[in-house]
């Protein structure tokens, strides 16, 4: 595996990206929009080359109870659903942060509540980034924009995750995980060796050399004391990944009169919206999101003080554009547009929601 | 140059794959594409389309609402995306199942009875490449040479040798486009 030009759709760019940085295993169940992923994993084969594990599991609960017994090893291992999927496998994700395991998840958003639509929505924001499962915990939440940035952030995810021991999501949605465009493929990554995983996972049940105690691999604590110490630490190392580890594009923000506030794919079609929008003279920016889980609190509300208003798109009834009223202290107008249920707006309704909504 | 282009039919008549091979082809040109199909229920049994993008920029929103250009394979999609086409632009049709014909004044319009040839030759299965041809013959956005790479790249290795085919396929469909209605 070397550098290469390919075309490619976003959920095989996941799976590629997973073979290419060097993953111990992947434990997932099937659902449209994301069902490339585990295909083209089953299609590489993986075992037979880097000896990644991959394997259908019975459901979306066993696949996450899997990813936890298998990172808590320190291996590097992963899953992906969609919403419905994901809504499943929330005690999972609140376990793995609570015990401090690095894994990575990737959802690939559909049209909600329940079983929805199997179109591309933008609706899960909430459950990402507000909990999902019970507890006080976070999931560094990386939400890519195109296929490259699918197969980047497999990358930068692992990074994260044993930097900070911590479950990475990667919110993506059926749009961009159908869409074909584009991608540099990077080298292979080898799979770390069992040197290399005890040195980087040292927390990690691998076995019980002679010189330490016993690795324990738990979220269970009976001593509220201690549970608290241990809560102030995972606040902590939240605190420094918003100090250090947020991630945000601004274009067109400098003089921008107007700002469309966005991720993911709703943030290609505002990103065309602008470009209309300055067609007709207009002044719009664009503040696209990386990181939803750190939000860019600072550098939004920055950005804003120089604007007149900001319109937040995502497709869904309005769950960041909370987020971005409370970064920017409701010093300017900021109001929502969306359409959900597994319809994707166009760029001309982002303009037209843009005029009538803040501009008028 | 930035080619915006819906392609739409029944599922089955090589609309995805098609765009594919276009997209493709521009890769091979250096060009920036995207493919964004629709996947959803219409898919498993009825209508199918793509959204393909050819362009000498970054390309900003791989969803689009106005096309440049519209090749259109059944009713349905003719009265889809008919509306969708922008002032000035192209629509292509088979004339194949079309009850109504396409109505637009302010548009370039096409015909193309690649159904029907296809069948005539014996080369349905590539049914897809002489409408590809058409669309090539009026806006050439992608050279020969590179539609040779771009079908090598999205045909897998064992078929390989139906490239010959495809490729006269698509010279057959430069052959028979006729306009309609042209500004």
């Amino acid at each position: 595996m070397a550098r290469e030009l390919k075309l490619m759709k976003g959920n095989e760019a996941i799976a590629r990206a997973m073979i290419a940085s060097g993953t111990d295993g992947y434990f997932g169940y099937p659902i449209t929009p994301q069902s490339e992923v585990m295909e083209t994993l089953m299609l590489e084969k993986p075992w037979e080359t880097t000896g990644m594990t991959v394997l259908q599991a019975e459901s979306e609960m066993a696949s996450i109870n899997m990813v936890y017994g298998g990172a808590a090893t320190g291996k590097k291992v992963a899953t992906s659903s969609s919403s419905p999927g994901i809504s499943l496998m929330q005690e999972g994700l609140t376990y793995l942060a609570g015990a401090e395991i690095p894994c990575l998840v990737v959802n690939v958003m559909r049209g909600g509540p329940g079983l929805g639509t199997i179109q591309p929505s933008q609706s899960d924001y909430f459950q990402s980034v507000k909990g999902g499962g019970h507890g006080d915990y976070q999931l560094y939440t990386l939400a890519p924009a195109s296929v490259q940035e699918m197969y980047d952030f497999v990358f930068d995810a692992w990074d994260i995750a044993f930097k900070y021991r911590n479950p990475v999501l990667i919110l993506s949605d059926g749009a961009i995980g159908q869409c074909m465009e584009k991608l540099y493929t990077r080298d292979y990554v080898p799979r770390w060796t069992e040197e290399e995983r005890r040195k980087n996972a040292p927390w990690g049940t691998w076995g019980k050399p002679a010189d330490r105690n016993h690795n324990i691999i738990t979220s269970l604590e009976l001593d509220s004391g201690r549970q608290e110490i241990f809560n102030l630490k995972l606040q902590a190392k939240y605190a420094e990944m918003k100090e250090k580890e947020v991630r945000y594009e601004a274009l067109n923000c400098e003089d921008a009169d107007y700002i469309i506030v966005a991720y993911g794919s709703s943030s290609r079609i505002s990103m065309k919206a602008m470009q209309m929008a300055r067609e007709k003279g207009l002044k719009v920016g664009l503040f696209r999101l990386i990181t939803l889980f750190p939000f860019p609190t600072k550098q939004l509300n920055e950005v804003s003080k120089k604007c007149k208003g900001i319109l937040t798109v995502e497709m869904s009834a309005g769950q960041m554009v909370e987020d971005v009223r409370l970064a920017t202290e409701c010093r300017v107008k900021v109001e929502h547009f969306g359409r959900f249920g597994g319809i994707i707006p166009t760029p001309t309704e982002v303009l037209e929601a843009l005029e009538n909504k803040i501009i008028k | 140059m930035t080619e915006e282009i819906i392609i739409a039919g029944f599922g089955g008549q090589g609309v995805l794959s098609m765009g594919k091979i276009l997209a493709y082809s521009g890769v091979m040109q250096d060009k920036e594409v995207s493919w964004m199909p629709s996947y959803g229920p219409e898919m498993r049994g009825g209508t199918a389309n793509v959204s393909v993008i050819i362009s000498d920029e970054r390309i900003s929103s791989p969803i689009i609402n106005q096309f440049d250009t519209a090749i259109i394979l059944n009713q349905q999609s003719l009265d889809k995306f008919e509306s969708s086409v922008k002032p000035g632009g192209l629509l292509i049709f088979d004339p194949n199942g079309i009850t109504h014909n396409p109505t637009r004044k302010d548009i370039n319009i096409y015909e193309i009875a690649a159904t029907a040839k296809a069948q005539e030759m014996g080369i349905s299965k590539v049914f897809n490449m002489v409408v590809l041809g058409g669309f090539l013959k009026l806006k050439p956005i992608v050279a020969p040479e590179f539609i040779h790479k771009g079908l090598e790249k999205s045909l897998p290795e064992r078929h390989h040798n139906l490239i010959p085919q495809n490729e006269e396929a698509i010279e057959v469909g430069k052959g028979i486009i006729k306009p309609f209605h042209t500004l």
